[in-house]
């Protein structure tokens, strides 16, 4: 089993904690794990991303090479299409199509999509909205990650145990609206995948 | 013991905590801040009274480490490779005095200028101290070389370089822990006279480094972080440093390359086992991240004998960070790539938060400033650097921490009239205080704002050593009272602001202007945990 893995997004819309989270499932379940990370400047609202590789193999490199992600995984639907040259060609795309506007050229939104519309194999869903209805839009990236967990290859209530774990400190309302916000993500990617 | 998921930088703190750690010292800086601020949060650190507080600079970082040193305990330095010009005094000349209690100096190199000035690699200022250097592979090595660094410091009286660079200083993987030992207990040098350079025992103690350079070098041939794994094809012999043998090992997924490989993880280099190398192979690929330090070293100054390839010959390219696909390349092998980005892809730069004082700051020091010809503002190392950017474009230089205010000066000398300068309040007391004083000495028309938001704010929020002091400092080093002025940069102040930068302008000696408020981020940070335990049960 093995999953590359590029987290993408803006400086403070919380892709450390996605990777904590999947980070976390995977060290429960006695997977090798090695994760990038941008610190430093580029957190003042610049563009961010995250290697994510999980392995039943020991890891080499802490970069993912050029054509071997598995999965894009974003935030921001702009960030998801930095990353392409990453991707593999059987690699998926999740991403939300919510935009994160802090730049004066940001693209026109239609092109953007229409972008989106032309990878092989992708989900895109708004997540502020669907996180919004959850009574939570903090929960933005939790959704996100619901929507990528079919593709990870984990069991799903690993995932909601490193949720409980990585939010213990923030207490059961909190824990129990990521929990919503992941199941509400996973469920819109499965009805896609059946529709 | 227990696997811990940890940061290459948490890895070496926790490396040193392990290790009987009595004190560490730095000032931020990215890729290294994250070794100071784990020991920092340790609660292991808090029972065992570990020192961790931020210095002034990475000189007195420097020094202090070596003062621990000389009264026996063990103690670790860290810095950003450029922290390292910083220190380079007496980084140094520490190797002439030697150590006493285990001294490990970290420098974190940024090839790719992830967030730096400059590529420099530190293992060339390792060279030319002619001190042993260590550069891990991964996060559990950087744990187990601290361990070691500490062993061979006491053993060889050397203080030892530890290098890294950005991917491994903030990439995480589990390390295993050994059993923690005890710190060292206060117990001066032996010889009172080994710390005093005078130059006749620094001759005796210089002579001593050189002869220790032969030892140095057995200790490498025999180190376990130095591995000679033969391989059947000989037309090729690969010597890798550090992290780059994970970007050779990427590209055979099985872990069987089929060249001998020789692991560089200890300097000075092991000289048989390179010898080796050379006699065995046909070609030798040198693959390094930084500075072709291994490769310049092989090839000479004449290129003759074997054929040597990497960054200078052009298999790697001269500069910037290696990843997999560059080694791939240089292997031979087929690239590799997903889909091209889009033509529709723009650039998301990093820029000032909203509602940042800095951005009030600008916008009256452009709007005084519109009325002269541009080209005459001085700025320095913080997150006010972003201000080169649009909307603002309100600074044209930014160098190294301080020389906002020197290189004012030096151009008002020149005629530049009125020179301003733009520096933090942490970076004014890192290196600004110096040369605020040779402009008051020679009475030169500059306007130097010193930005305070309380916090060391591009490294994420540090305490400042400038909290509560500047304007004490600048009475202190002879600027008049009269022209030092404390600003408040918030919209409603703004026309008042304008006036008074506008009076400073004008005025032909030295001016401060201070704006402060505090940075959005600690704000936020502070509000949230006061919230936060406010709700915290009793």
């Amino acid at each position: 089993m093995k999953r590359d893995i590029i987290l993408a997004g803006v400086g403070g819309q919380g892709i450390i904690s996605i990777a904590a989270i999947i980070g976390t499932a995977a060290i429960d379940q006695g997977l090798h794990l090695k994760q990038s990370e941008v610190h430093g400047m580029s957190q003042r609202g610049g563009d961010v991303q995250s290697n994510l590789r999980i392995s039943d193999k020991m890891i080499a490199s802490d970069l993912i090479p050029y054509g071997k992600a598995d999965l894009i995984i974003s935030v921001e639907p702009l960030e998801a299409l930095r990353y392409l040259p990453y991707l593999s060609s059987d690699g998926w795309v999740i991403t939300s199509t919510k935009p994160f506007l802090n730049i004066p050229d940001y693209p026109d939104m239609e092109k953007l999509m229409d972008e989106i519309r032309k990878l092989p194999h992708y989900v895109a869903l708004d997540a502020d909205e669907i996180a919004k209805e959850i009574g939570t839009a903090k929960a933005a990236n939790i959704v996100i990650l619901g929507a990528s967990s079919p593709f990870l290859e984990m069991q799903y209530e690993k995932l909601e145990d490193a949720i409980r774990f990585i939010f213990k400190r923030k207490g059961d309302e909190v824990i129990s609206k990521n929990l919503e916000a992941l199941k509400a993500g996973r469920e819109f990617t499965q009805k896609q995948m059946h529709s | 013991m227990q696997r811990l998921l940890l940061l290459g930088d948490e890895a070496i703190a926790q490396g040193a905590l392990d290790a009987g750690l009595s004190g560490i010292y730095a000032y931020p800086g990215t890729p290294s801040t994250e070794i100071t601020e784990f020991v920092q949060n340790s609660k292991q650190a808090r029972q065992d009274h570990i020192h961790s507080t931020w210095s002034a600079n990475e000189k007195t970082a420097m020094e202090t480490a070596l003062g621990m040193s000389y009264a026996g305990k063990r103690t670790m330095v860290c810095m950003k490779h450029v922290g390292l010009n910083v220190a380079a005094d007496p980084f140094v000349n520490s190797a002439i005095t030697g150590a006493n209690g285990g001294l490990i100096i970290v420098a974190a190199d940024d090839p790719s200028m992830h967030s730096s000035q400059n590529e420099q690699d530190s293992r060339f200022f390792g060279k030319f101290a002619m001190v042993p250097i260590l550069e891990p592979v991964d996060q559990q090595e950087a744990y187990d070389m601290v361990h070691y660094g500490y062993d061979f410091s006491e053993q060889h009286k050397i203080p030892v370089l530890l290098r890294i660079t950005t991917r491994l200083a903030h990439s995480r993987a589990g390390v295993k822990r050994k059993d923690p030992r005890k710190q060292n207990d206060l117990k001066l040098p032996e010889d009172l006279r080994q710390f005093v350079l005078l130059p006749a025992i620094a001759r005796k103690r210089y002579r001593n480094l050189l002869k220790a350079q032969e030892l140095f070098i057995q200790e490498s041939e025999t180190s376990s972080f130095n591995k000679y794994m033969d391989g059947p094809d000989k037309s090729l012999g690969i010597i890798v440093c550090g992290i780059a043998y994970n970007y050779l090992l990427e590209n055979y997924p099985d872990r069987n390359v089929p060249y001998p490989v020789l692991k560089i993880g200890q300097y000075p280099l092991p000289v048989k086992m390179i010898e080796r190398m050379y006699s065995d192979c046909k070609e030798i690929l040198v693959l390094e991240d930084g500075y072709p330090v291994v490769e310049e070293s092989l090839k000479g100054l004449l290129g003759k004998g074997l054929k040597v390839k990497g960054r200078l010959d052009g298999t790697v390219p001269r500069d910037g960070e290696l990843n997999p696909n560059i080694v791939a390349v240089a292997l031979g092998m087929e690239d590799t790539f997903g889909l091209p980005v889009p033509s529709i892809m723009v650039n998301r730069p990093p820029s000032l938060c909203s509602g940042c004082p800095h951005i009030d700051s600008f916008k009256a020091l452009n709007e005084v400033l519109a009325l002269l010809p541009k080209g005459r503002v001085f700025s320095d190392i913080g997150c006010y650097t972003l201000g080169a950017l649009k909307p603002y474009e309100a600074i044209n230089s930014c160098v190294d921490m301080g020389a906002s205010i020197t290189m004012a000066k030096g151009a008002a000398d020149a005629g530049l009239i009125p020179s301003v300068a733009v520096i933090g309040d942490s970076t004014f007391t890192h290196s600004g205080m110096t040369g605020l004083l040779d402009a008051v000495n020679d009475k030169s028309p500059v306007t130097i704002f010193i930005l305070d938001n309380g916090t060391t704010a591009m490294t994420g929020g540090q305490d400042s050593p400038a909290f509560g002091k500047i304007e004490a400092i600048c009475k202190g080093m002879g600027v008049e009272e009269g022209h030092i002025h404390v600003l408040r940069p918030l919209k409603k102040f703004h026309e008042e602001n304008v006036r008074i930068i506008n009076e400073e302008l004008i005025y032909p000696g030295v001016s401060v202007i201070i704006p402060r408020r505090e940075c959005i981020v600690t704000i936020d940070k502070r509000m949230r945990d006061k919230f936060k335990n406010a709700e915290a049960p009793v």
